[in-house]
């Protein structure tokens, strides 16, 4: 089935159904009828030339043949979206499954040519030299940087939305400024300062660097959710006696958690994919990305698709586990609402 | 049931020279107020009368600007909210949803480090008859039992003083009743001082022993509901609290028991007691359901009765228990009255040529002067909305 048959679907009911509105002006029954199969037509030809409504609006639903000819067009529409989706998907995952494939090439040097299966590349993975400590470095600056962001941010964001201060809404405008910027300029620009101080570059560089860039990401993230957290629940804590950490522990933090994390998590994963800021304020330091980018002139060791690989995988499994986690607990209050 | 486990007896609240500002406006003015402990005491007022802000400073929730809070003897002007014995059940009622019922409830007990926090918590459920949904999310409940939980979340803790911020006003008719019926049995058997702030005045007047009626930041008049509503001293109080008829003109006589004020070539008398003002021109006013409807002049003038008249009948709405009649009378304009429905349908109709009378005991004169009075109707015309055009025009300024 290709994707004629998807236009297929919609174009063979509606000039039936417009052929209809063409008949007869009565609208009400040209939406009963609009779905209908040839035979449905038939009993609408019986339709109009019987005299007095109501009889004629009665019989037209009850059209013995009708029902299953639409039934037959929502499964002629219905194959379309599959096909469709599936295509997408392959598009998309291509790059991903020729990744994973090569990760078990028995290659040398390059990886380009398939030169046989082995697992040697997954069980020896730190065999090519610069992977792993490439690897351990883009985890370290993703969690240092993705930590003290999502701190600060959160802090950020909380005072933008709860206080009233000088400054407030420059802050805000200010904020956005990171995520408006090309980040070739925002690196450069970063380089530059680091440069001047006389700061070596490293893996403090790169930290800084990420953080500065994850906070604005952070902010207007865990913003939206405390904005729509009532005030009045933080006063009733303080009211019921708890002291300013008691609250923010007991009840502001718990519930911007679901908005703290999502920041947590788009923290960690544009950190770790970053290579623009990354090579400008790294020095020596390769992170994971950027040793590809140095790899790809001479050639990517196949250990670098099973890092990849890996790390791919991983994610799938963390968006498993989160979506059964969520399911269960949501079949638990329906149980308890039972 | 419960009864002896909250026992402890809720203290005095006192407010001496409490100011409030706003960038931009001042919420209360130098307001002077004592609740006597154990009292159910209700602010009333329209919204934007300061009754709401008055709660959060006595809450803690909002620093006065001048003045002292007082409660039980203490002054807690500088501590924070979760120093003071006191507990609000809000509004919104702000119950945590990411916590059970129970814990909700359980809540303040383990913030002050209380022994048996849970088995506290079941006892205050079981006062408000929801024990059998403590294991439940707040959004898992209807809004009556939030309500409920809310106000057991908060008298759980035993304060001495309980403040509840319009905690009825998302609740439908029936529900409201039957939780104002609940809340004062609450507050009867566990004994504390609450302190109620509504629009309603219904609920204030169903549940408060004292009412203060609040506008623009000020108490406008304070007394037991029956007091405030026989014998308003406001314009705005004559009006926020019920409906009445205002008439202002100037006193021809005045004698130790009564004043007689004419207006508009009429003459109406009020006792002087129930008359602060006594010289000069004044406000005097009376309930429309105090009124008689008469259709023909009353034969003799009788002392004792005030009559005014004749007037047209321009408008008659039925509601259920009563009529309201709208009279015009000429130099004076409307007069509202309020019958009861003794036959079926109304008694005059729309045209109808009329007469009221009242007992001259039932009138009452108001503090206010007359331009005070104006200004008085007029806020609790907006107060009242949809009703404002009758109680505006419910006031008759005579000029002399």
């Amino acid at each position: 089935m290709s994707a004629e048959s998807v236009s297929g679907g919609p174009s063979w009911t509606k000039p039936r159904a417009r052929g209809v509105a063409g008949a007869d002006s009565g609208a009400p029954r040209i939406w009963s009828l609009s779905a209908d199969a040839a035979a449905g037509a038939s009993t609408l030809a019986k339709a109009t030339a019987t005299p007095g409504g109501s009889a004629r609006e009665l019989e037209a639903p009850v059209g013995g043949a009708g029902a299953p000819g639409r039934r037959r067009g929502i499964r002629f529409r219905g194959l379309g979206l599959p096909v469709y989706t599936a295509l997408a998907l392959l598009f998309l995952l291509i790059p991903i499954a020729y990744t994973f494939v090569f990760s078990f090439n028995n290659s040398g040097k390059l990886n380009i040519a398939w030169q046989g299966f082995t697992l040697d590349k997954w069980t020896n993975v730190c065999a090519a030299q610069g992977v792993c400590e490439a690897f351990a470095n883009s985890i370290l600056v993703g969690v240092v940087a993705t930590v003290l962001a999502t701190a600060l941010g959160t802090a950020i964001a909380i005072a933008l939305v709860r206080y009233r201060f000088r400054a407030r809404s420059a802050i805000s405008l200010l904020l956005f400024l990171p995520m408006a910027t090309p980040e070739v300029v925002l690196g450069a620009g970063l380089a530059a300062q680091f440069l001047s101080l006389g700061v070596n570059k490293g893996l403090v560089t790169i930290i800084i660097a990420h953080t500065m860039f994850c906070i604005s990401f952070v902010v207007v993230t865990v913003k939206a959710r405390v904005a729509s957290l009532d005030p009045a629940l933080e006063e009733a804590g303080r009211d019921l006696y708890g002291s300013a950490v008691a609250v923010f522990w007991r009840i502001t933090f718990p519930l911007l958690l679901p908005g703290i994390a999502a920041a947590a998590l788009l923290s960690f994963a544009l950190s770790f994919d970053d290579f623009i800021i990354t090579n400008f304020n790294s020095g020596a330091v390769d992170t994971f990305p950027k040793f590809i980018y140095i790899a790809a002139a001479r050639g990517i060791p196949a250990e670098a698709n099973v890092v990849a690989s890996a790390v791919f995988i991983l994610a799938i499994v963390i968006v498993v586990v989160a979506q059964v986690t969520r399911a269960a607990r949501a079949a638990r209050l329906a149980r308890l609402r039972g | 049931m419960a009864a002896g486990t909250f026992a402890e007896k809720g203290a005095d609240l006192e407010l001496v020279g409490i100011t409030k500002t706003f960038p931009g406006f001042t919420a209360i003015r130098s307001l002077d107020l004592f609740i006597p402990a154990g009292s159910f005491f209700a602010l009333l007022g329209p919204s934007g009368c300061g009754k709401t802000t008055t709660l959060r400073l006595v809450a803690g929730l909002e620093e006065p600007t001048a003045g002292r809070i007082v409660i039980g003897g203490k002054d807690v002007t500088s501590t924070k909210p979760f120093q003071r014995p006191v507990n609000t059940v809000f509004q919104s009622y702000a119950l945590f949803p990411h916590m059970s019922v129970l814990e909700n409830v359980a809540f303040g007990l383990r913030r002050r480090g209380i022994a048996s926090p849970l088995e506290k918590a079941h006892e205050a459920l079981r006062l408000v008859e929801l024990d059998h949904l403590a294991a439940r999310r707040p959004a898992q409940l209807s809004g009556g039992q939030q309500q409920r939980v809310a106000l057991a979340r908060a008298v759980v803790n035993r304060p001495a003083l309980l403040l509840l911020d319009e905690p009825l006003g998302a609740l439908d008719l029936k529900l409201r009743r039957q939780m104002q019926l609940e809340l004062k049995d609450i507050q009867t058997e566990v004994g504390l001082t609450f302190l109620h702030v509504t629009h309603d005045q219904e609920e204030a007047m169903t549940m408060a022993d004292t009412i203060a009626v609040m506008n623009r930041g000020e108490i406008e008049q304070m007394g037991a509901p029956e007091e405030l509503y026989e014998l308003p001293r406001t314009a705005f109080v004559a009006n926020f609290l019920g409906q009445s008829n205002l008439f202002t003109g100037e006193v021809v006589s005045s004698t130790p028991n009564a004043l007689t004020v004419a207006i508009a070539g009429q003459q109406l008398v009020i006792p002087s007691a129930r008359a602060p003002r006594r010289s000069g021109t004044v406000t005097v006013g009376v309930r429309p359901e105090k009124l008689l409807l008469l259709t023909a002049p009353p034969a003799a003038p009788s002392s004792g009765v005030n009559v005014l008249g004749p007037g047209r009948v321009i408008d008659v709405s039925f509601s259920g228990v009563s009529t309201q009649y709208t009279i015009a009378v000429p130099g004076i304009g409307d007069v509202i009255v309020f019958a009861q429905n003794m036959v079926f349908g109304p008694v005059v109709h729309v045209g109808a040529e009329v007469w009221v009378s009242w007992n001259v005991e039932h009138g009452f004169g108001l503090e206010d002067s007359p331009a005070e009075a104006a200004a008085g109707v007029a806020d609790a015309a907006s107060a009242a909305g949809a009703d404002g055009d009758v109680a505006t025009s419910a006031l008759t300024t005579v000029k002399a």
